[in-house]
Formats: C-alpha cells, sequence, structure tokens
C-alpha cells in the first residue's frame, strides 16, 4: 500500500502580511473569550459587588477621617480612581488560572501547534481582560455618579480613563500570563495570585496618596505600576483631579511594562507544555 | 519528491541547506534525543515513516512515546538530534511545519464551553482560513465527522466519542499533509473507538492523510497501523508491519507476545504517578 505525498489544497500562507496575521490570530483569541464572557455573564455582573462595597461602605466611613491629605478633593473623589484601578487588578491578575485550566486540558497544545504567532494568545487574552475592564469601568462610573463624586464628563476624559483602564487589565493579565508558565498548577497560582494582589493594592495610592508613606514604601509604591494606572485615572476621571507625574509619564509606564511583559509571556506561552 | 509544495520552494531549500538531505519521507528523525536532567527520555531514535502509512507507536508507560510526539509536533526542543516532518526541520523551520501537521493530544483540546462550530471555526482562524472558504471547510468537516447536527451545541454536551470526532475535525480543517495524534481512543468504548478508527482510515483514503499514532491499544495497532515501531526506555525496540512482528516472536504469537517480547513485561505495571494520573484524567473527562 503505498501512496504519494497527497496534493491537496493548501491555505495560501503567502498572500497575508505578518501583522495582518497577527492582529487576526489576536482577535481570534480574544473572540472566544467574549462568547464565553456573554454566554454566562454571572461573573461579569458579580465582580461589580467589590468595588460598590469600598465605595459605600468603606469610601463612606473613611471620608469622615480628615487625616488623609487629598488635596482639594473629598476621600470619596479622591479613591474612586484607586477603586476603579483595584478592579481593574482583580478582573485582569486572574487571568493565569484561566490559562493554567487550558493546559490541564490540552487545549493550550492545541494553540501552539498551530502556526498562529505565540504572541498573539498573550494579546488576545490581554485584549479580552480589557474589556472586561471597561465593563468594570461603566460600573464604577454609575456608582460614583449615584454617590454624586463630582466625575469629569468630557468625552476626552472619558476615553481617556477607558484606555487607562484597558491597558492597565491588559499589564496584569499579561502579569498573570507569566506567573502561570512559570508554576504551572492551579493550586500554586492561587496561592500566589493571592500573595500579590494586597501588596500591590496597598503598596501604590489608590487609597491613600504617596506622601503617607514611610520613604521605604515609598519606593516600592514608585516602581508598582498600579500606581501609574491610579495617578492617570485620577488626572482624568475626577473634577479637580490631578495626576502627580503627568499623564504622558502615566501612559508611558503603563503601555511600556504592557509590551515588555507581553514578549516575555510570549517567549514563555510554549513551556507551559513542556 | 515533495514537487506539490511548489509555493514553498524557496523555504523548502533554506530547510534543507541545515539538515540532512530529505528522502521524500513524510516524517524522518536523526538520531532524534531528548533528556530531562537525568532522564533520558528519548535515545538516539531513527525512525522513517513514508507517505500516506498509518504508523503506531507502542510501548510502556515512559517508553518515549509522548515525547516523540511532542517533539514532532514541535512543542518540545530535542536536546540533540533533529526531524523531519513533511520535509521541513522541526528545528529549523518549526512554523513551516505546523502548516503541515494536525495534532490531537490526547488531553481534551476541545473546549467545552464553546460549540462544536465555534470550536472549529477558532481553529480556522488560527491557520488562516478566511471568510467563505473558512465557512465551507468547517461544514465540510463536520459532515466527515457526523457532526453536523450537534454543531451548534455546546461541547459538553458532547459524548467523549463526539469530541474525539471534533477534534479530528479541528485538526482536518487545514488539510495537514501529517496528522499526529497522541493515544486518540484512550478511554472511549468499543463502538466510539471503531467510529474513530473508521474516520481516521476515510481520513486516509479522501485526503492521502499520513497518520503517526500514539497507542496502548494492541487491537488499535493490529487493526489500524500499517506499521508499528516499540519502543522500550526510549530505544526503538522493533520496526515492522504486525503481521511481520507477530511472525518474528513465533507462531500464533500475538501482538500482546509481540510487546511482551520486546517491552519485556506488560503494559499493566510501570509509568509514574503523573502518567496514571493523567491518563485517568483524560479517561474521565472523555467520558
Amino acid at each position: 500500500m503505498t501512496y504519494a505525498k497527497p496534493d491537496v489544497p493548501q491555505v495560501a500562507w503567502a498572500d497575508t502580511s505578518i501583522v495582518v496575521d497577527f492582529l487576526q490570530q489576536t482577535w481570534a483569541v480574544a473572540r472566544i473569550e467574549l462568547i464565553k464572557m456573554f454566554r454566562d455573564p454571572t461573573e461579569l455582573l458579580s465582580r461589580a459587588v467589590q468595588p460598590i462595597l469600598w465605595l459605600v461602605i468603606f469610601g463612606q466611613v473613611f471620608s469622615r477621617v480628615r487625616g488623609i491629605p487629598t488635596g482639594n478633593l473629598s476621600y470619596l473623589a479622591f479613591m474612586t480612581p484607586g477603586i476603579l484601578a483595584q478592579s481593574v487588578l482583580f478582573v485582569a491578575i486572574f487571568y493565569g488560572i484561566s490559562i493554567i485550566w487550558e493546559r490541564d486540558l490540552g487545549i493550550v497544545h492545541k494553540m501552539l501547534v498551530s502556526p498562529a504567532q505565540r504572541a498573539s494568545f498573550v494579546y488576545g487574552k490581554a485584549a479580552s481582560a480589557g474589556f472586561r475592564a471597561m465593563v468594570q469601568t461603566c460600573i464604577i462610573y454609575t456608582v460614583a455618579s449615584a454617590l454624586r463624586i463630582e466625575l469629569r464628563w468630557n468625552l476626552f476624559a472619558i476615553l481617556g480613563v477607558l484606555l487607562a483602564a484597558v491597558l492597565g487589565a491588559a499589564v496584569f493579565a499579561t502579569f498573570s500570563f507569566i506567573i502561570a508558565c512559570l508554576v504551572k498548577s492551579r493550586e500554586r497560582f492561587m496561592g500566589i495570585g493571592q500573595l500579590m494582589t494586597m501588596p500591590l493594592f496597598f503598596a501604590s495610592n489608590a487609597i491613600y496618596p504617596l506622601i503617607l508613606m514611610p520613604n521605604w514604601l515609598k519606593y516600592v509604591a514608585t516602581m508598582n505600576p498600579l500606581t501609574y494606572l491610579v495617578d492617570a485615572l485620577r488626572g482624568l476621571m475626577i473634577q479637580n483631579g490631578q495626576s502627580l507625574h503627568t499623564m504622558p509619564v502615566d501612559f508611558a509606564v503603563i503601555a511600556g511594562t504592557f509590551v515588555l511583559l507581553g514578549l516575555i509571556a510570549a517567549k514563555l506561552f510554549p513551556t507551559l507544555v513542556q | 519528491m515533495n514537487a506539490s509544495n511548489q509555493s514553498d520552494a524557496a523555504s523548502l531549500e533554506a530547510g534543507n541547506s541545515a539538515t540532512p538531505p530529505s528522502t521524500g519521507l513524510a516524517i524522518e528523525t536523526f538520531e532524534l534525543t531528548r533528556r530531562f536532567g537525568d532522564l533520558t527520555a528519548l535515545d538516539h531514535l531513527n525512525l522513517q515513516v513514508a507517505y500516506g502509512t498509518i504508523f503506531g507507536l507502542l510501548g510502556p508507560n515512559g517508553a518515549g512515546k509522548s515525547t516523540t510526539i511532542k517533539m514532532l509536533a514541535t512543542l518540545l526542543e530535542p536536546t540533540s538530534g533533529t526531524a523531519k516532518v513533511a520535509g521541513f526541520d522541526i528545528r529549523t523551520s518549526p512554523a513551516e511545519v505546523r502548516r503541515r501537521i494536525g495534532y490531537v493530544p490526547q488531553l481534551v483540546s476541545a473546549d467545552g464551553a464553546l460549540t462544536g462550530w465555534e470550536n472549529l471555526d477558532f481553529s480556522g482562524r488560527l491557520y488562516g482560513l478566511h471568510g467563505a472558504e473558512r465557512k465551507s471547510r468547517i461544514e465540510e468537516a463536520l459532515r466527515f465527522v457526523n457532526l453536523s447536527d450537534s454543531a451548534k451545541k455546546l461541547v459538553k454536551t458532547y459524548s467523549g466519542g463526539m469530541i474525539r470526532r471534533l477534534e479530528i475535525a479541528q485538526a482536518m480543517l487545514h488539510r495537514p499533509v501529517v496528522l499526529i495524534l497522541d493515544e486518540p481512543t484512550v478511554g472511549l468504548d468499543p463502538v466510539a473507538r471503531r467510529s474513530v478508527w473508521e474516520r481516521l482510515l476515510e481520513l486516509r483514503r479522501a485526503y492521502g492523510m499520513t497518520m503517526l499514532i500514539s497507542t496502548h491499544g494492541m487491537d488499535e495497532a493490529d487493526e489500524l497501523c500499517d506499521e508499528l515501531a516499540i519502543l522500550h526506555r526510549g530505544k526503538m525496540a522493533t520496526v515492522g508491519n504486525p503481521a511481520k512482528l507477530k511472525e518474528s516472536v513465533g507462531p500464533a504469537a500475538t501482538l500482546d507476545d509481540v510487546f511482551a517480547h520486546y517491552s519485556g513485561g506488560s503494559i499493566q505495571e510501570g509509568g509514574s504517578y503523573r502518567d496514571v494520573r493523567q491518563a485517568r484524567r483524560s479517561a474521565s473527562r472523555l467520558g
């Protein structure tokens, strides 16, 4: 029984450019994440609870503490961008779990034997985390306006907030992706995930300004990408809100971190199945 | 040889210059070796698979089957040696290899939270299939594996056999030259196993696909495979077609006897905790 090498129609690979391929593959990955998200929106909705609790309970109580120097802002107005940044962090930081889950099945194997570029899986997941961040942004705008916090209803400011939230989610989802590639098991990831979120949150300017921090913590906070996300959001979201580092610096740090982490994640991704 | 890939002639030559000359085989390994720390999982394997062959890899757990398959599917880099799949070197041109192979892992690779159609659509997009062509190939693949009626159902409602057939449909969308299957029927009931075999044979008949299959099933090796290699402790213990292997061991020998002769024991023993756990887990997932 001998067969010649089959003369079957192959995909016309040479016809498309690398960039177009990359964008289409990234969209393919983000697309299935979105399909799954909308098929079962319970998670999307339950994610709304935590920021509401922070604003309504923690925020109300801490606005009575007059000792936190928030400049010309009320404490609630000061912390609202911080809570948005926190929700962005929380929706993104456990993305690694789903990647480990997909590895324990054979879905990651299926992706890695395909000719799609490795980075497209990382950026596709990051894009879907960005979408979750947009949903969180809408929820927090709704709650904040119900609490009569003075938001800036300026189109460019809102677009800026959305961009910052999406980039922030991309940073933390990609960071999570890297951790997943390193630990490779759900149990270990859960432990490390819990261990990471609180320090990231508290070693930032989310709910108190940097000037309150002891020097060593200030140093840690300036290394924390969440600080720059909060800073950008504070400058864009709130009336009279001011960004400490200026917008270009904030966005450059967030975007730069994303690109750097994305490259590392794409490099590590194939080791998940070895 | 390899004349059908004229559009890839340039890259084919590039692939050839870095490795021994191609002999026109679908799969060829050259002293392929993989070590994990002190453990040599695969030890200088030389394997030749002609186009159109259904080639079975047999061996006890830990013999090196999965390592071989992972390397040929470009998921794992060799420690030394190399291999050519569909004419391309897995070390120097892994991207070219990926375009020409389909891979069905032992684990479940279909996404239970998506429908059958959505799973195929995702694969199609990853392989650069567009618009109407993607749609028609998905429809054709669904018909081929008899899943057209279940295409809009979530895969988590599928039976084990349906999931395997869907995975075969996924792996055939881009018409691979070589299809690599890691224990394709593990955990399936006899009827489902037969329907998988029958689809694989039909796939070869219709598209001339070459298949590399790792298996623990002696009946699978006997009925499905044209040629078998038995691996033992990372080395090739023997290779040949099932009838010849049986003859070589003795009159009225079964494939089980051949296996026991070359691997020094039965497949029931051996295997690490991890192997056992993985096999059981995928078996239970497949229902």
